[in-house]
């Protein structure tokens, strides 16, 4: 089956991006497609790669990463919430006049369209937010 | 339909909403915060039960152990790992989270 997974919260603040993570690793280890993950509002904030969790906690960003490198996920973040949070990949960061970007190269930054694409074309789109 | 709730009964409103919007033969899940309904003796409990009656009912045994409430579940309500929330999603043909 092919899913489509939509996360709208940011990471360590609720429990959806682990709940999300934990339910699209299943789904992969048990033989499904997810065509893509979608990050949507604070979820955004799930694709920094500047995020420095103490030694002895989990790193959501870089298990989203791993993820992504071993099934060969698309993680894509909506670009106008991310553009509200201060998400950026160098041509966004560049485009805005802004210093520096921050985005983690396993994910990219594109439109809502994603979303919708992605809804059409996965059997489920199964939605983790707060 | 699979519904998901992943609040808390005490908190907001959104399993409430869930039984009043699903239908017969639905499935709900209670994931996160939302385990907290499936405690047995609680003020919510009867309203879990009643749904129960035409829907049927599953808790995230993770969230419920993480929350050291998984010996206290209401008679019925059936326990998923993360494995069996992906079959739940797949044996109903759409899915909604009450957020």
């Amino acid at each position: 089956m092919k899913f489509a997974i939509q996360v709208n919260e940011g990471p360590y603040t609720h429990q959806a991006s682990d709940t999300a993570y934990q339910f699209t690793k299943a789904a992969l280890e048990k033989g499904h497609e997810v065509f893509r993950v979608f990050f949507y509002h604070d979820g955004v904030n799930n694709g920094t790669r500047l995020t420095t969790p103490p030694q002895d906690d989990r790193n959501v960003i870089n298990r989203w990463a791993a993820l992504a490198e071993q099934y060969n996920l698309d993680l894509v973040i909506c670009v106008a919430a991310a553009q509200r949070r201060g998400i950026a990949d160098a041509d966004e960061s560049k485009r805005n006049g802004k210093d520096a970007d921050n985005i983690h190269p396993r994910f990219r930054i594109s439109g809502l369209g994603q979303l919708i694409e992605a809804g059409i074309q996965s059997d489920r789109l199964v939605v983790f937010g707060d | 339909m699979l519904h998901t709730v992943n609040k808390s009964p005490f908190e907001k409103n959104s399993l409430e909403t869930c039984f009043a919007h699903a239908k017969e033969g639905s499935a709900i899940l209670l994931i996160e915060d939302g385990v907290y309904a499936a405690i047995q003796g609680s003020v919510f409990s009867d309203k879990v039960k009643q749904a129960m009656s035409t829907c049927t009912v599953y808790a995230l045994e993770g969230d419920l152990k993480a929350r050291g409430v998984a010996g206290k579940v209401i008679d019925g309500i059936q326990l998923v790992d993360y494995a069996g929330f992906v079959d739940l999603a797949c044996q109903h043909d759409k899915v909604t989270a009450w957020l």
